[in-house]
């Protein structure tokens, strides 16, 4: 038995040590907003925040997220909408919509650490998650649009 | 290769009767194929017409419109939303959608069947929605008449409300659908005489409403078929065999399997439908068990017929087909071009290649199946249930009235999804382990066992008069046939009517310039088609076909010493056949070439605007659509650097602009990716490729300035999601042409390509 903690709740899971937390998250714990889509590092879906840190949840065993708090999708906005997923709606970014909580995941991590991202830091930033529809326009514009939210709620 | 049997094309809505009447989930309104009033009241009294619904309305005023339709992105349910809520003068923010199983009852009112693909969606079912809509709204409309205790023809209805005109008094459908007395059938007579709303009327069509399904995919709660869990379900791994296809399992040795905690068994697939050859699924109580037991498995195969098969052996082959006159069907064949070329003042003949591709969704094939109480359920997300559902009670050998196909949003389809093996590996475990079992492919199995868009061999044979007039053009297409491999049912006819042929390799080489002596030969190579079994991928066959025409007419206008704009508004006169088509074909031309400041602009050195047009999809359904690309070339190592994209696509009635516009913008950058970063070699019988660092889709990093115009008009609504796609290519080789003189006539078009014929 291991006990992970994912968006603030205490979770006991009968998985080996060695086992993806992204499959201890999606099919031991069925919380499915986390998404598998390469397994190896290369495409970002299954992003998710490790202490505040976005990690590839493909290449991060459950043994490393014990002791560490875990944020999903699920969890991002705790409760209440994420500036990020209020400008994705308004950008109108999804397509198929696979990638995107590994994107607005990712792209979290970016606006925590910089409320003012230029566009090369956001391509920088964002370049291993992968989308096959190619939306990529939209996520930069939702990035953009949800920092100048951010920064607007903040007064700076 | 099983055939699973078209079904049946072009059931007429317009012969049938629309029902509204009481049902589990409020007022239900559907197209009913029940025969005669005494069926239709029977149907009513049961309440078993709810599943046919196409929308209901519930006491608390949301509507659910059901759709048949797979929602991959593209937003078809959304669109179909609007057109029924158009008419039924519904508020927006009460709209939602559901996608149902595969009941038959649901399936395409034009096609027959529930499939998306080809663009077709939209533009088929608009009639029907529309006029659904409107019946709804009429009754509705009296039913709150009458609450009110008012004549109906005072009445109007707006935002999900009947309004009294003289006296404002409302009511709203809700309240309406509460008090559960509106029920009417309507006949096939009163539906055509409807009078439904011209589109200057519209308030939601035409408007850039928010898609229904897109707050679910920034949340982590929409379901994908990969999100599908019951009860006690057990995981499967694929091992997918070192060939495409063709081989068979000679052993299987578990030994180490079984040391795996959780591991259930090694089934060794009998695969009736021949979909798969050669697949062992290791099924666990976990995935990451199956996983592991997966890779514990010592397999021995029998690589099979093809396992010596590559890219080069395709190529030979398809070399020698088209060197054969007795090869092939004719597509096209208009006058005589042999003749017209032979007394041509300037003949030119090139070859046009495009690499094996890969559909490579972000969300890996899956399906989740089990019996219970001797019905089937398969859950997966699909492009065309019915054969989804036919493959898999093939498989299982049962009737497929006796399996139910759930349907799930799909985390991308790009035609991958209208291939169904993926339930093939699951109705086989769950049915060797007597449990649920849900397959996911690995990201490595999904390449390696995709449907792939074939390699394609082109050769265009082209004749310029004196005046530099382009008088016959021959142009054969060698490829596997997608649609063969669907079955028979799937061919076109030639045009010869001699035999039959798969229009899904040749569409789009029909275009529409005026060119009197055209023939289009579409030839099969069966070695490809054994080797790797080839589907549809996004765009299909003006993928490459327009590759080729393009290219060529590029080729043509430099040779005939005409700018390559004015050489192809020439041949776009709209004359006899092409009446109509070609002239807006030109006008999206005109628009695109405008818009990019070609000829206007002067560019860096080594610097060129490319431009290319394309009819795609299909002849009858043409979407009009120009492109320029805008290339700077590295002249010393051919590197080149696409900066800007510049299109126009003329599409019709455009029901949701921003939807429209999102769909157009991906395609584009599919368009590109597929020119310049994907390709997926065959060696030894297998596609070399396993993740996305040897299969690599355009990244945020790589992408160009776009440049979009949409022109709408009255006619009918015409697909926007592929032809983005087939424009790109060739605008993007034409333009490094002019840029640095340097003809590449291979895709993808890769530095070494270019260094390579800047030499030549
Ligand atoms: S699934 Fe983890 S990076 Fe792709
Ligand atoms: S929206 Fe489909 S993969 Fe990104």
């Amino acid at each position: 038995m291991l006990t992970l903690t994912i968006n603030g709740q205490a979770k006991q899971v009968d998985a080996a040590d060695d086992t993806p937390l992204l499959w201890v998250i999606r099919e031991h714990l069925q919380m499915t907003g986390t998404k598998f889509g390469c397994g190896a590092g290369l495409c970002g879906a299954c992003t998710v925040h490790l202490d505040g840190t976005a990690v590839r949840s493909c290449q991060t065993s459950a043994k490393e997220a014990v002791g560490k708090k875990v944020v999903t999708i699920e969890g991002l906005g705790g409760g209440k909408p994420h500036p990020l997923q209020v400008a994705w709606v308004a950008e109108q970014v999804p397509q198929c919509g696979y990638c995107q909580s590994g994107q607005i995941m990712q792209a979290a991590s970016l606006l925590a650490k910089n409320p003012d991202p230029t566009k090369q830091e956001i391509v920088a930033h964002m370049d291993g998650n992968l989308c096959r529809c190619m939306t990529y326009g939209r996520i930069q514009k939702a990035i953009i649009r949800a920092a100048a939210d951010i920064r607007a709620r903040s007064g700076s | 290769m099983t055939h699973i049997a078209k079904p049946q094309r072009q059931i007429d809505l317009r012969r049938r009767s629309f029902v509204i009447g009481a049902s589990a989930a409020g007022l239900a309104f559907g197209y009913a194929a029940v025969h005669g009033v005494t069926g239709l009241s029977d149907a009513l009294a049961a309440n078993s017409f709810g599943p046919t619904a196409w929308y209901s309305i519930a006491p608390d005023g949301k509507i659910t419109v059901m759709v048949g339709k797979a929602e991959m992105g593209q937003h078809v349910s959304s669109a179909m939303a609007q057109i029924v809520a158009e008419e039924l003068e519904a508020d927006w923010r009460l709209m939602q959608i559901s996608l149902p199983a595969n009941d038959p009852k649901y399936n395409d009112p034009v096609l027959g069947a529930l499939l998306t693909g080809g663009s077709w969606s939209v533009r088929m079912n608009f009639d029907a929605m529309n006029r659904a809509g409107a019946a709804g709204r009429t009754t509705l409309i009296e039913a709150g008449a009458a609450m009110m205790g008012v004549p109906a023809g005072e009445c109007r209805a707006s935002n999900s409300q009947v309004i009294h005109s003289k006296t404002g008094r409302k009511v709203s459908y809700g309240k309406i659908v509460a008090d559960g007395k509106a029920s009417k059938v309507w006949t096939p007579d009163e539906l055509k005489a409807l009078k439904l709303k011209t589109p200057d009327q519209y308030t939601l069509i035409g408007h850039s409403v928010p898609q229904l399904d897109v707050p679910s995919k920034t949340n982590g709660t929409a379901k994908y078929g990969i999100d599908a869990m019951v009860p006690g379900m057990l995981y499967g791994k694929p091992v997918v065999p070192p060939v495409r296809y063709g081989a068979t399992v000679k052993s299987v040795d578990e030994s180490d399997a079984k040391k795996v905690k959780g591991f259930v068994k090694a089934v060794t697939l009998d695969d009736k439908t021949a979909t798969t050859t050669g697949w062992v699924v290791a099924v666990a109580t976990t995935y990451e068990g199956a996983k592991k037991a997966a890779e514990a498995l010592k397999i021995n195969y029998d690589p099979g017929p093809t396992a010596k098969v590559s890219d080069q052996t395709l190529i030979d082959e398809a070399k020698k087909l088209q060197a054969s006159d007795a090869s092939g069907q004719l597509f096209v064949n208009a006058g005589d071009p042999a003749a017209a070329i032979g007394g041509a003042a300037k003949v030119l003949e090139a070859e046009y290649l495009t690499s094996i591709n890969i559909h490579a969704p972000l969300e890996p094939m899956n399906a989740l199946a089990y019996e219970q109480g001797g019905v089937w359920h398969v859950h997966t997300g699909n492009q065309f249930a019915t054969r989804t559902g036919a493959l898999a009670a093939g498989a299982l050998g049962i009737d497929p009235k006796t399996l139910v196909l759930h349907q799930y949003f799909i985390g991308g389809g790009f035609g991958r999804r209208l291939d169904a093996d993926m339930v093939v590996p699951a109705v086989l475990a769950a049915k060797a382990v007597g449990k649920p079992v849900k397959v996911i492919y690995a990201r490595e199995d999904d390449m390696a066992m995709d449907f792939t868009r074939p390699l394609t061999y082109q050769k265009v044979k082209a004749g310029l008069s004196a005046d530099g007039k382009l008088v016959g053009l021959q142009h054969d297409v060698v490829c596997a046939w997608p649609s063969e491999r669907w079955g028979p049912e799937f061919l076109a006819e030639s045009a010869d009517k001699k035999a039959k042929l798969d229009a899904f390799t040749v569409n789009g080489a029909d275009f529409w310039y005026s060119v009197p002596n055209h023939r289009v030969r579409a030839v099969l190579n069966e070695l490809a088609q054994k080797a790797t079994p080839s589907g549809h991928l996004r765009s299909v066959a003006p993928g490459w076909t327009f590759w080729a025409v393009e290219s060529m007419l590029d080729e043509l206008a430099h040779a005939a010493g005409k700018d390559p704009v004015d050489f192809r508004l020439a041949m776009l006169d709209g004359a006899g056949d092409n009446a109509g088509g070609a002239k807006k074909l030109a006008n999206a031309l005109r628009t695109a070439v405008g818009r990019s400041g070609y000829g206007a602009v002067s560019l860096p050195k080594n610097s060129g605007i490319g431009v290319a047009c394309v009819s795609s999809q299909e002849r009858a359904t043409a979407t009009w659509t120009a492109c320029t690309a805008q290339v700077e070339v590295d002249p010393l190592s051919g590197e080149f650097k696409v900066n800007k994209l510049t299109l126009a696509m003329d599409l019709g009635t455009v029901v949701n602009p921003d939807g429209v516009r999102s769909q157009i913008e991906g395609s584009m950058l599919w368009g590109m990716s597929l020119a310049l970063f994907e390709k997926a070699p065959l060696e030894n019988g297998a596609l070399q490729v396993s993740n996305f660092d040897s299969y690599t889709p355009m990244r945020m990093s790589q992408m160009p300035d776009l440049d979009i115009s949409i022109i709408s008009s009255n006619d009918p609504a015409s697909g926007c999601g592929e032809p983005g796609v087939t424009v790109i290519a060739p605008a993007i080789a034409n333009a490094v042409f002019n840029a640095v003189g340097a003809r590449v006539r291979s895709l993808p078009i890769t530095a070494e390509a270019v260094k390579a014929a800047m030499k030549a």
